[in-house]
Formats: structure tokens, sequence, C-alpha cells
């Protein structure tokens, strides 16, 4: 099959790239583009690994085909520190040791990322809603909802 | 106590930043130039003859660099112990479970390797499966391995005092059946490696949580001395146990292809292949019986276990040795027999998970002590009290165990409010019943494995004062690289930031038996502590030279050196590093240190002795809401009273028992491979459920203090001791709420309901 030319801006940063049809999202991001802190874990939608935001909402990225990346604005982990300052759920998640392994944690921050930019104050219950597609088998999510929590405070007190 | 500056402070991870920002890197994230990827292709049956293989469809593919079956690796097996080698990279002659593999292909990229393990061509012969591990027993049974008669993998007998005479005194005795489930570990990595072979022998990144077992088996298959084998450990995303302390048909067949080719090869598993293959929990049957006087007071227990062990040996030993020799705690124990039976099946293979062994016997053990208090009208908390150990104590088995805060935990949960409103909260709205159940556990830290258990540590000084540290212990994610370089930061009184610890590379760091068995904060913990005092000590010989007064007199601390009573004679650590290694002719201060723990003998075929150097108490509450009508139950809240001896790192602590609470929550309520005749039908996230956000409990939780004489600081285990105190909280809460008790796991909505509407009354439930 023919490769198809997409546009797309990621982490800020334009492209434009030739792909192949049957390619994912996660794919392209992992693959093509390098960025590898965004996760495959299970490849089926189920664990959340590979969650990125597109159009201002998360999306499991190998689920998504590369496709519908054209004219759209991706959001990977990579993007969001800004320079060596960290973004304030980052912070958050390094101060309430909100991850142990790491491996879930990229798609973690980005599900709760936008859960904050929707709700700067959500409760635990909206907390606990904003992350139920990111598996963590390491945390509990204990950690995890504190870590959120946290940050919901810190990106308010900033306003 | 003494004062610590970093020991026991709620230090965050020094892995948070690389991981909160993406830019840590695990085995998948690694690749090279000219890289080849490998691909596994695997049976379809559960127990065939392998008659013949034909590849030549798969090498005629495009793409396609080279293609391996059984024979290629000569014949060459491994397993845990010298006699039971039973393992081949690829299958040979013979498949004994659904997805065992039988080819790999490699190929310029992934895809083509999917193409080309499709276009694999395998004659077999189908020969009747056995899948249950009773029947396996029986005479007649198809064998899974010809030499094993009645499928009999491996048994242990420990027989201490006298159990008979212990339930003739007793006033009543109980047998009961239980039965564990069949539970994943459940990382979210799959397992991946690169592998390169060139002049200086093997590279390899692999997702191990034991770097150093594939080290050797790496150099045994391909026979290479030691120190060719080069195993670099990248970010590990989660262990548990099992698949990532072993070695995998992906990781013989990259270097096996990178051998052939001059190419660095890389495999990474899908999810499926880590459901339906890899390593898992055994499945075990308990059939319990115990006796106890009139007052609680436990005179006998006699357990027999039998373990579906699939359909090799892996680390099998070893988790039927820990079913039985820690049994005697954490309650008197005066007489005990026990008997275990690890038998083969045509099931895919079981080894160790996280609260490895113990989980299965102290679920039994637990939830009979209260059954049999409750029929006596004792309190679960009483009949605890009664039973419990308090250190010094010596178990009928020669377990020692020299500090215990199990007392002090069972008193705490006494006094919750959790446990002292359980009447009052019981709403028991609409058709919600409330429930709250109590557990306690005990768990071994500083596992002794038989052979290698050697843990070093070694501490370079830079002349700037900062630290490279090389220790051969994993950080699989439980957070212990934080806890070794707060240890190294506080014995020289310097800042965590300016001790660097490294990846494990076999070819630099001291040789360590990895993550398993809750031994690096322990044996890694205290490696660390002499490596650093060594450190010390060479540095104070210098600053005693420069001040004149003994070495013992110079103190380190806070990034300075001062001579005791005399703050005022001092100067920065970093200027005495500059010193002491321009001296002379430029001298290398190098800190070596290494556990001593543990080294008594054990009697691994009795059961005599201590497995592991020193034991955690942990006891638990879990508060349920069991729905009567779909007998769907919602955890409430926990609380876990843990004795880890000192938390080293307080915040690591919590997280470490919460997580293991959750993941013990699962297996309890959950989690369950279902099978068919071999297959496994639920091998994908979706319909193997583990936890989500909106399923967990809050959890509190309180360090109960007890330090240990055998640990760095007084430290013991974290963690196992709460996915084993999980599941009796779990099961008594749910009985507590709906008057039936549970003794098969997971305790799944629809045995509730079933229960309830008085079926399957009669049955082991």
């Amino acid at each position: 099959m023919e490769k198809k030319k997409i546009r797309f801006t990621i982490n800020g940063k334009r492209c434009e790239m030739e792909i192949k049809p049957w390619q994912t999202l996660l794919e392209l991001i992992r693959e093509d583009l390098k960025l590898t802190g965004t996760k495959e874990g299970c490849g089926e939608g189920e664990c959340g690994s590979c969650t990125v935001i597109m159009g201002g909402r998360t999306v499991n990225s190998c689920l998504v085909p590369a496709m519908e990346a054209d004219k759209q604005e991706i959001l990977t982990i990579e993007g969001l520190s800004k320079g060596d300052k960290l973004h304030p759920i980052q912070e958050a998640f390094v101060e309430h040791s909100g991850m142990q392994c790491g491996f879930c944690t990229s798609g973690m921050i980005m599900s709760a990322k936008a859960l904050l930019d929707e709700n700067t104050d959500p409760s635990r219950e909206e907390i606990r809603e904003g992350i139920s597609g990111n598996l963590c088998r390491c945390t509990g999510y204990a950690k995890i909802f504190e870590s959120i929590s946290a940050a919901a405070h810190a990106m308010k007190g900033e306003k | 106590m003494a004062e610590y500056s970093t020991i026991g402070k709620r230090v965050p991870r020094i892995d948070g930043r690389i991981k909160v920002t993406g830019d840590a890197k695990y085995a998948a994230d690694y690749e090279m130039p000219g890289m080849l990827w490998c691909k596994i292709a695997r049976s379809p049956h559960p127990h065939a003859k392998i008659l013949d293989i034909d590849t030549s469809r798969a090498e005629k593919l495009p793409g396609v660099k080279g293609v391996l079956i059984g024979k290629d690796f000569g014949g060459w097996k491994w397993g845990w112990m010298p006699k039971t080698r039973d393992e081949s990279p690829l299958a040979v002659d013979k498949v004994r479970y659904l997805g065992e593999a039988v080819a790999a292909v490699a190929a310029v990229d992934e895809d083509t390797t999917e193409e080309a393990a499709g276009l694999i061509s395998v004659e077999y012969e189908i020969l009747p499966g056995v899948f249950d591990s009773k029947e396996a027993m029986k005479d007649g049974a198809p064998q899974v391995h010809e030499h094993v008669k009645n499928n009999l993998s491996w048994d242990f007998h420990m027989d201490f005092g006298d159990v008979e005479k212990g339930f003739r005194e007793a006033d009543l005795v109980h047998e009961d059946r239980f039965e564990t489930g069949r539970a994943i570990t459940g990382y979210l990595e799959p397992p991946a490696a690169v592998a390169l072979w060139d002049s200086s022998g093997i590279t390899i990144w692999p997702a191990k949580q034991s770097p150093y077992f594939i080290y050797r088996h790496l150099a045994a298959c391909f026979n290479l001395p030691l120190n060719k084998v080069r195993v670099i450990q990248p970010f590990i995303g989660g262990g548990f146990g099992g698949t990532k302390n072993d070695s995998l048909a992906g990781d013989f067949c990259s270097v096996m292809f990178s051998k052939m080719t001059g190419r660095p090869v890389k495999f990474i598993y899908s999810m499926e292949e880590v459901l339906r293959t890899c390593r898992r929990r055994h499945n075990m049957i308990v059939y319990n019986k115990m006796g106890m006087k009139r007052d609680g007071i436990i005179t006998a227990m006699q357990s027999r276990v039998i373990a579906d062990g699939g359909a090799y040996t892996a680390i099998g030993p070893l988790t039927m040795y820990l079913t039985g020799c820690i049994s005697t705690l954490p309650y008197k124990l005066p007489n005990f027999k026990h008997d275990i039976y690890r038998i083969f099946t045509n099931n895919p293979i079981s080894a160790a998970m996280r609260g490895h062994g113990v989980t299965h016997t102290r679920f039994a053990a637990e939830i009979q002590m209260e059954i049999m208090a409750e029929e006596l009208g004792i309190d679960p908390v009483e009949v605890r009290l009664r039973n419990a150990i308090t250190a010094p104590h010596e178990t009928i088995n020669k377990v020692t165990v020299h500090s215990c805060g199990l007392v002090d935990g069972i008193k705490t949960l006494s006094e919750h409010p959790v446990w002292k409103g359980k009447d009052k909260n019981r709403k028991n709205v609409d058709q919600i019943s409330h429930g709250v159940g109590l557990s306690s556990s005990a768990y071994l830290g500083g596992a002794r494995q038989r052979g290698h258990q050697s843990c070093g540590a070694v501490v370079r000084l830079c002349e700037d004062g900062t630290i490279d540290y090389l220790t051969g212990a994993t950080d699989c994610g439980q957070g212990s690289d934080t806890v070794l370089v707060q240890i190294v930061a506080e014995e020289l009184g310097i800042r965590i930031e300016d001790v660097d610890i490294k990846r494990v590379d076999t070819a630099y760091t001291p040789c360590d038996a990895g993550s398993y068995g809750s031994r690096v904060t322990v044996l890694a913990g205290e490696a660390a502590r002499k490596a650093a005092l060594d450190v010390r000590r060479q540095l104070a010989d210098v600053a005693s030279g420069i001040w004149n007064v003994g070495p013992e007199d110079i103190v380190f601390r806070a990034g300075n050196i001062y001579v005791k009573d005399s703050p005022d004679i001092k100067m920065p650590f970093k200027k005495l590093a500059q010193i002491a290694c321009y001296s002379g002719a430029g001298a290398v201060i190098i800190g070596r240190g290494y556990s001593g723990y543990g080294i008594e003998e054990l009697d691994f075929d009795k059961g005599v002795g201590n497995a592991g150097t020193s034991y955690s108490f942990t006891s638990q509450l879990t508060e349920v809401d069991v729905d009567m009508e779909t007998g769907f139950v919602k955890c409430g809240r926990m609380v876990i009273a843990h004795d880890c001896g000192r938390p080293l790192n307080p915040v690591n602590v919590e997280a470490q028992s919460q997580g293991a609470a959750i993941q013990g929550m699962g297996q309890s309520i959950y989690e369950r491979f279902v099978m068919d005749k071999g297959n496994t039908l639920n091998s994908n996230l979706a319909d193997y459920k583990i936890p989500l956000s909106t399923d967990v409990p809050d959890i509190e939780f309180i360090d109960i203090i007890a330090e240990d004489p055998n640990g760095p600081y007084g430290a013991k285990e974290a963690s196992e001791g709460a996915i084993v105190s999980s599941p009796p909280s779990i099961v008594s809460a749910i009985h507590d709420a709906t008057g039936v008790w549970f003794k098969k796991l997971p305790v799944t909505p629809e045995k509730i309901a079933m229960a309830l509407k008085g079926k399957n009354k009669n049955e082991s439930l």
C-alpha cells in the first residue's frame, strides 16, 4: 500500500511525515519519532501505558491509526516539561512517589494532565475516574491519587 | 535510636525525575544500527510430539535472516538446580504446554518476523494431556516428562513434634480444603531485550529483575566464560518474581541470532505471550488440619498441599519449600507436619511470585483459625493474641526470630475505629452488607537461595567528593536504589545527590542474586553500608594524619569532616576527598562490602533453619461491602500495621505495602486464569482483571517499629507481608458480611451469589 503524507504538531513542533497506512499512532511516536517515553504495555487499549493527548483528549495511541494524527496537535510525556522545569504534575509525582517501576507513569501523567485541564479541583472520586483507563500494578494507586491531588493544588496556587 | 541524617526520612525516589519525564530507558526502548528483530513461533497444542519442522517457507520470505529450531541449541537445558535442568530454549522433541516455544525467526523488521513465524510448519503427533494436578498424580495419567512417574515434580516432607499427639490434646480439630488461584505477576512491561554478539562476547540489555541469572544461563548455553557475558540493566517495568528472575526463549534466540548474523537482535513479547506463556503463580490445593484447645491455643497443624507446577520445574522447589518452612510463624506451633507435592501438568509453568509460597498456606491456616475460633466463641483479635509469638523466638523447625512487632500490630488494629466500629457500621442498607476482616502474617526478608547468594557493593570516591556506587542488586521498581543511596550518603555524611548509583552491569558490578525474597534492602543494604564504611575508614586515616587525632575521633556529617568534641576543627568532605585522592602518587579510594547475614546452615531437605535473615510481621484490616444480590464485593478501607523493623524510607515502605495489598486484593476477588485443557482463555487484560483505580480502597498504613539485629539500621522486609495478609483479611471480611466461609480463591461475585442462594453450600467454596 502507498505511503501517505500527514502533517501534525507534536510537543509544539510541526511535523510532516510519510507514514504507512496501517501504522498506529504509537508506532509513529516510538519508532519514527523516537519518542520512547510513551510505552507499549498490552497493545490492545487496556493498560493505558501508551496514553497521549491528541486534540485535547487522551487516546490510547496503540489503537489510533497514525493517519488520524493528520492536522492534529499531539502531546506526549516529552512535551510536558519546559526545559529543565518540570510540569507541576511531574513535580508532584516526584515529590509524592507517584511511581514505582515507572512503566505506566508516562501514560498516567498524560491522563492526569487531561483531567486537570478539564477540572482544576477534582474530588478523589473524579481522580479515580480520570485515571481508570491506566493500569498500575506497583502502587495500588494510593500514591498516584496523592500526587494528582497535590498537583491540582499546586496548579491552582500558580494561577 | 541513633540520630540519622537520611535514614528513616521521607526521601523522594532518586529515579523519580527520570521516570516522570519519560527519559528512563526500558529494554524495549533500546535500538542499534542494523538491528534485527526476533519472534518466537509457539505450539498450538498443550502436549504433542514434534515429528517434523519445515522452516523452508519462512527462510525464503524476503527480509528473513535466520530461523532456529530446538536442536540448534545442541541439547542444552537449564533449570534452577543441576538436577532440575529440564527446559530447552526451544522445544526439541515434544511440547509440554500450549504456547511453548518451538522455533524462532530473525528478520529486518517486526512485521516480517510475525509473518515468517506464521510460515513455520510443524508436524505434531498430539498426545493426551493432563491439566488437573490431582488427575496427574494418578497411575496411568499422561506423563508430562517421560522419566517422571506420577508427574511428581518435587516434594517436601517436614515433620516436627508429634501432630497426632497435638490433635489428641485439642478440644477442636478441623479439616478443610482450601485452594489458591492461578494468577499472573502482572508487570506492565512485557519481557524484551537487545542482544549483541561480537568479539568481546555477549552483551545484552534485558528486562530482568535478577540479571545475574541470565548471565550464568547465557555463559552455560553458549559455552563462554563469565567474563565474556555482559548483562547491562535497563530500567525494569515491574517484576514481582518468576518470569523476570529467569531466562526466556527470546533471550537465548536473540543471542543465537546475533551470533549467526553478527547483527544486534531485539525481541519484545506481546502481552498475549506474557499471559499465555510466561511464569505464573502456582495453583495450590491445601488440605489443612488444625487442633485447638478450648481457649484458642493451637496444638498442631498438618498441611497436605498439591501444587500445579505446569510443564517444567523452574524455581518450583523453592516455592514448595516456602509453603512450609515458615508455617510455624506468626503463631506458636508446637507440632507441625507438612507434605507438599508439586505436580507436572500440561499447563503453563508455575513459579515464584511476590509472597512466594507463603501466601497459599498462610491463607489456609489463617482462615481455618478464624473458623475454629468462631466455633469456640473466641474473638478474632483474642485468638491471635493468645497464639502470637513474641521475640526472641525459635520455632519448632529452628526458625529464629530476633524482633517481632506482631502483638503491637494486632493491638493497634484492635483499637482502630475500623475494627472497634465494625458492628456499629454494619448499616446493611438495601442489599449491601458490610463486613470487616482481620489477618496476620509473617514473611522472610533477606532470602537465601541454595547456591549463590553473594551480595556486594563497591563505593568509589571521586576526587570532587562525589561517589560512584556499584551494586549488582536490582531495582525493578521497588525503590531499593533510593534506599541504597541513602545508606551510602548516611555513612559518609554527604548528600543523596552526591551519590550516583550505576545500572547493574555484570562487567563492573559485583555479583548479586537480584530482586527476590525481599533480599535487597537487607542484604544489599548491609553491603552498601560496609562499603561506605570502608571508604570512611580510609578517609578517617587521612584526616587523622592531618589533625593528629585518632581515626575514631573523625566525624562525617552534613558534608563536613570534623574532630569529635572539637567541631571547629573541620573541613568539607570534598576537600578531604581531594587531599586523599591526591596524596602520594595519587591514592585510589575504593570501599568494598558484602553482606554477611544468613550464612549459617540451612537444611533444605527437612525444612529446618532460616530461609531468611529476619522476619517481617503484618496485620491487616479490610472493610468490604457485599452486594447480597449480585455478590459484588467492594473493598472500602484497608488498614495495615506492618513491622519491617525500621523503615529506612517510610514513603517507599508505605508504597510497597499499598501496592502489595492491592495485588493481594486482585488475587482474592478478581484475578484468575480461565483454563480449558491447557488453553488460557483470558490471555488479555480486558478479561484478566487487574484492579483499576476505581476498584481500590483507601489504605491506611501504620509502621510498627521492631528493629532487628540482622538488618542494616534494624531494617527487615517490606511488602511481601502485605500480599500475604491481604487475601485472608478480605475473605474474613466477606464472611463477616455474608456469614459464609469461602475457601477457594478468587472469591468471585458468582461464587458469592451462588452461596447466598443456597447452592454450592456443601462444596468447598
